[in-house]
């Protein structure tokens, strides 16, 4: 199956948000690379404003993410509640 | 009494379809033709244009905020780099040559792609597309911008970096991403999208913005790496419409078919020539090395464009046949082409070097294939040489491939010891490539590449000469002549002795001691 990933920087904005990511995506492998993390999902990644919420203790809009990014692959689809990224869809 | 009443929050999709679709409108003075005369020339297709939708959703609002917020962040760093002597930080003062590069021969191509995105965003007739176009526009102008900004301090500094304005147009090997702008921006709006969004954002600038970035990361240049990964997000949209645009094209009619496959083999080819700059930097310019070309090759090229060539295979995409020659080329490419800047090192704007004896090892390891067996030897012969007094430098002109402007440098598929170049006839005159995929696409439209502007052409033909140079003088020297139109001052050849090396050193010193 082919692989999705996200790229952000590495900060402290972003260490809550690859915690959310590794929990609403069981099988996501976490690359540490100087200056950024790569995680790289089988198939379909899953970011949730929920669970982003939950470990930063605040409201949290899912395009604050573009602060942060450097880069991801797959179709993306975005609402309020959920940032997905897939091949195949 | 007015009444408070709640107001319901719009959802994004709601606030994008409001942005969106209430700016298109039926014209009535004039046709659709007429108003959007380039749409349909290039024979793609469309029925239906409100099913172009940008999957981020994002609105004039929240582009403003968020890009306001990555601007902010951005400038913060780059103070403190100069506040901080942040020139002075980085690994040693041979890594200013990438960024010099960087500089000249790619901040340009930001440029040119933030006019084909501005003339874009007229031609297409959907209200999502124009959206779309007029930011990833503006985005690109800021790249150029931030890149300019980032790097203008290391000019007060350092040589080569004062002209690379006019090392867009004139500089022999800023020629190579110049031609292939210039082809997309020549392009139909179509075309257009498929050179940008597909092979300049999804294969060109990860590999660029990504692995390079975050080598510079490690290289202690804090300035770069900022305006790497600022830029880089924007990419992330900008990848997205690239390939939201393929979608498109192939979901509208069955007839996009073909002529989007020709795109795809002829832009992922001309990305990929353009991409043999990026080897190079990461292989032999950056001191401190964190992933070799192939690595990152077989990452993001590999890895991330199978991923992306499997999910088009549904719509009857194939993989481009040039795959299979770079699959042999990746353990190649970036050597040779340090070998060619090296022995022009005396004509170009940045500083060649070969590699010491722990580079060569890492290059060993990470190239088990071919370094030894083929490039090594040759590396320590030109350094043997040099430490004798005999630095090579060629002082003949290269003969360039009519499309992608690169030298006949490559070699032939399958013996690594032949050089490769390809010959076509039109209208009576002889052609050279450097390769299938440039000859392919030489033949498909030879009216478009015999126009080509060939650096070594145009200086044997006198045009490369500042004004009122007079070659007829007794003892004209032309190269001179021509590093004087290039504006060089002590910009070119090696590293050693030069005047970056004294300088940095110096300073260096002076930023650890008190005396």
């Amino acid at each position: 199956m082919s692989t999705v990933f996200i790229a952000l920087q590495a900060n402290e904005d972003t260490r809550p948000l690859i915690d959310a990511i590794v929990q609403d995506n069981p099988e996501a492998v976490v690359n540490r690379q100087p200056a950024m993390v790569k995680i790289d999902v089988p198939g379909k990644m899953t970011i949730r404003r929920e669970t982003i919420e939950e470990h930063i203790g605040r409201a949290y809009d899912l395009q604050e993410l573009q602060v942060n990014l450097i880069t991801l692959s797959g179709h993306v689809d975005e609402d309020e509640d959920c940032f997905t990224l897939c091949w195949n869809s | 009494m007015d009444m408070q009443v709640a107001k319901k929050k719009l959802s994004l999709k709601e606030k994008y379809k409001l942005l969106t679709r209430d700016l298109g409108w039926d014209t009535t003075y004039h046709t659709k033709d007429e108003v959007f005369p380039y749409v349909k020339y290039e024979g793609i297709k469309v029925h239906d244009w409100d099913k172009w939708e940008d999957p981020f959703r994002l609105t004039m609002d929240s582009y403003w905020k968020y890009q306001a917020e990555k601007e902010r962040k951005f400038y913060a760093i780059i103070d403190a780099h100069a506040q901080n002597n942040g020139h002075l930080h980085i690994t040693d003062a041979r890594y200013l040559s990438a960024l010099k590069i960087f500089l000249q021969a790619i901040s340009p191509g930001e440029y040119a792609a933030g006019k084909g995105f501005a003339r874009m965003g007229r031609e297409f007739p959907g209200v999502g597309t124009q959206v779309a176009c007029q930011m990833q526009s503006i985005d690109e102008i800021r790249h150029a911008q931030t890149q300019i900004h980032a790097l203008s301090n290391y000019n007060k500094f350092y040589n080569g970096f004062h002209a690379f304005a006019d090392a867009r147009d004139r500089m022999w090997y800023c020629t190579l991403p110049r031609s292939f702008f210039d082809d997309a921006l020549s392009a139909g709006p179509f075309e257009f999208m498929i050179a940008i969004g597909f092979s300049f954002e999804y294969v060109l600038t990860n590999l660029l913005f990504v692995p390079f970035m975050s080598g510079a990361a490690y290289n202690g240049d804090m300035a770069t790496v900022t305006f790497g990964f600022s830029a880089q997000s924007d990419e992330a949209r900008h990848m997205t419409l690239g390939l939201e645009c393929i979608k498109f094209m192939l979901e509208q009619d069955p007839d996009n078919l073909p002529i989007v496959q020709k795109w795809i083999d002829k832009w992922c080819w001309r990305g990929i020539r353009v991409l043999s700059l990026v080897g190079m930097m990461m292989d032999y310019m950056l001191p401190k090395r964190v992933m070799s070309w192939k690595e990152a090759w077989e990452i993001y090229f590999e890895q991330n464009g199978g991923a992306l060539f499997n999910d088009l295979a549904r719509y009857g995409i194939k993989v481009p046949d040039c795959v299979a020659q770079c699959t042999e080329d990746k353990e190649h490419i970036s050597h040779q082409a340090w070998a060619t800047f090296y022995q022009y090192g005396g004509a170009a704007a940045f500083h060649t070097w070969m590699p010491n004896d722990d580079e060569m090892d890492w290059l060993s390891a990470k190239y088990p294939n071919t370094f030894d067996k083929y490039y090594r030897p040759r590396f320590t012969y030109w350094r043997e040489q040099a430490e004798k007094g005999n630095r090579f430098y060629s002082n003949t002109l290269p003969m360039l491939c009519q499309v992608c402007q690169i030298p006949h440098i490559f070699t032939e598929p399958g013996d690594p010891t032949k050089t490769c170049y390809r010959e076509s006839e039109y209208k009576g005159e002889k052609y050279h490539t450097c390769s299938d995929g440039c000859k392919g696409i030489f033949d498909n439209e030879p009216e478009k590449y015999i126009q080509a502007w060939l650096p070594p052409h145009q200086i044997y033909q006198g045009n490369c000469f500042p004004e009122g140079t007079d070659p007829t003088v007794e003892g004209f020297d032309p190269l001179a002549k021509v590093l004087e139109w290039y504006h060089f001052d002590q910009d070119n050849l090696d590293f050693e002795g030069s005047r970056d090396q004294k300088n940095f050193d110096m300073w260096r010193g002076m930023a650890t001691k008190n005396t």
